[in-house]
């Protein structure tokens, strides 16, 4: 069953990404297809396995529990397309 | 028709680590806008999270302390969205694959107890803190303070079992107490290092599917969680009385007027399209780590209260105040061991001075000592309230004071019986209304002697001297 074209639209919006009319079939006809190369594993029976979600299991490093500054809180600032003294300014959220 | 509650408590507990969970910066409280943060935790493109092995630490813990089951394999996920506070646009979290599972809290009420499932316990961190600037009317824009990122939490989800505001807020205690006893979380409500949600439903007594559910938010006191849910309750049984039907949303406590209101905005449908974090490999945790981390379980509050009502032989309410800080738990027992008199007296006051002792301002030495005098009747009530002040306040031994301001009463009976027989001798015809049965001036004869040594009789036995006298 190929993705719908209101599935692909969906996902844009929840990715924020404004697709035009044509690059939305585009990317409902590629989708599809990634979709239908994937369903081959539909030809094995994996009820017994335990879905991959690493590809290694070494189990994940860990570090201590110490604090090390970076220090250089200019350097993350100025990515920032706007700022406000020393915070990021964002548009306005409204909460009640 | 009679309807009961079902509620599930969902609570995000901060971890007391130094450092956040997936990077080195700090998580201390306070700090400048911005100032603990680094290229991982603001999302910088090719970073790497690499977990802090203490965090995980005090999520093993808090499993084995509530009976859980610690997954031995466990995978950190992604949940995607888009909010100024989250520059990677997401959090990771545990989903499929939480820490742990399968626990439980018991909870004693009104002489019962009541156990309360936990369905699991996982980790994941915090957002960043969004400034809004509200002091100037249409503010176009908001500030982002990323201190928070990245903060390590433990989210502990309780099952549905919860049936009365009053055992959802004994719940949250214990479970507070119990975090703050392992020492993995200083369990501040009001500073928000201890947060509750809570899934609501009623349902007509007896009916076993559950109702639609509203989920709560916005409570930051045990206090307000109670009546939340309270007023909660009564919604939506006065929505069904009413012919209506209970709407599944998230709904904001309003402290103020105390009521819960529809949460505007966020409630586009929320699809987080979870999936595990490639970044970061799964969590593997064997049995002999937990075996290790159990030895360092303390005694905690459920078994701390329990042991200190059978052993000391003091009422269970009082052993529950005292069990409030293991601090205050271990300095009554200091006290009352350092004297064996009556451990109720005991406990009696260090609860009135609670403050003083959690604070490390006084000595368990200070409430034995005025305990003991006071049982053997060398100092009053007054006085001994007099004196723990002057101790808190000076730092000296209680009977020091107590010596240097002449405050011990006089219990000798000899010289009691002295004073009373002078003061009998001088009112001979008071004496004589007395035992023609004007009884109520035995209160004249008392406040006499009182008078006569500047109040530091011991009152009751110049009552027993009085009356013995007067016959
Ligand atoms: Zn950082």
């Amino acid at each position: 069953m190929a993705i719908t074209r209101e599935e692909v639209l969906h996902v844009a919006r929840l990715a924020r990404l404004a697709l035009s009319s044509d690059e939305a079939d585009r990317m409902r006809e590629q989708l599809g297809d990634i979709l239908a190369y994937i369903r081959q594993l539909d030809r094995l029976d994996t009820s017994e396995v335990v879905p991959t979600s690493h590809a290694v299991e070494t189990g994940t490093p860990y570090r201590d529990d110490s604090v090390h500054p970076f220090g250089e809180k200019e350097e993350i600032l100025k990515n920032a397309p706007d700022r406000e003294d020393d915070f990021f300014r964002v548009p306005r959220i409204i909460e009640d | 028709m009679e309807f009961e509650a079902v509620i599930g408590l969902e609570v995000h507990a901060q971890l007391a680590t130094e450092s956040k969970i997936f990077c080195a910066c700090s998580t201390g409280f306070g700090a400048p806008p911005n100032e603990n943060t680094c290229p991982v935790c603001t999302g910088m493109p090719g970073v790497l999270p690499v977990l802090n092995r203490k965090a995980v630490e005090f999520a093993i813990r808090t499993a084995v302390a509530t009976s859980c089951r610690v997954q031995n394999r466990s995978v950190f996920a992604r949940k995607n969205y888009f909010y100024p506070d989250l520059p990677k646009a997401y959090q990771i979290s545990q989903y499929e694959l939480p820490l742990a599972v399968s626990g439980h809290i018991d909870i004693e009420r009104n002489g019962t107890t009541r156990r309360i499932g936990i369905t699991r316990i996982h980790l994941e961190e915090d957002a960043g803190k969004l400034v809004h600037a509200g002091a100037f009317a249409g503010a176009q824009t908001s500030l982002a303070d990323l201190n928070r990122c990245s903060v390590p939490l433990m989210e502990i989800v309780s099952e549905p079992d919860i049936r009365t505001p009053e055992e959802g807020g004994a719940y949250l205690r214990r479970l507070r107490d119990i975090l703050v006893y392992l020492e993995v979380c200083d369990g501040n409500m009001e500073e928000g290092s201890f947060r509750c949600d809570a899934n609501v439903s009623v349902r007509p007594r007896g009916q076993k599917e559950f109702g639609t559910k509203a989920e709560l938010k916005n409570m930051n006191s045990f206090r307000n969680v109670e009546k939340a849910l309270e007023h909660e309750i009564r919604r939506q049984i006065e929505v069904i009385e009413d012919g209506g039907a209970v709407v599944q949303e998230t709904r904001l406590w309003d402290a103020d007027a105390g009521v819960t209101v529809p949460m505007r905005g966020k409630e586009e449908a929320h699809d987080y399209r979870y999936f595990p974090d490639p970044d970061l490999l799964p969590l593997h945790i064997d049995e002999a780590w937990v075996e290790e981390l159990r030895k360092t379980i303390p005694e905690l509050p459920g078994e701390k209260i329990a042991r200190l009502a059978s052993r000391y032989g003091i009422p269970r309410y009082d052993a529950e105040l005292l069990s409030s800080s293991r601090l205050l738990a271990d300095f009554f027992e200091a006290a009352a061991d350092a004297f064996g008199g009556n451990p109720k007296v005991t406990a009696n006051e260090c609860i009135q001075w609670k403050d003083a002792i959690v604070a490390g301002r006084m000595s368990p030495e200070t409430i034995a000592h005025v305990v003991e005098d006071r049982e053997t009747g060398t100092i009053s009530a007054t006085a001994s309230k007099t004196l723990v002040e002057a101790a808190i306040g000076t730092g000296k031994p209680v009977r020091q004071i107590r010596d240097e301001k002449g405050l011990t009463q006089i219990s000798d009976a000899g010289a009691l019986e002295a004073i009373v027989d002078k003061v009998i001798a001088g009112n001979p015809k008071e004496v004589e209304s007395y035992r023609a049965g004007k009884t109520g001036l035995l209160s004249f004869f008392v406040g006499q002697i009182m008078k006569e040594t500047r109040g530091k009789a011991n009152p009751r036995m110049v009552q027993e001297v009085l009356k013995a006298k007067l016959g």
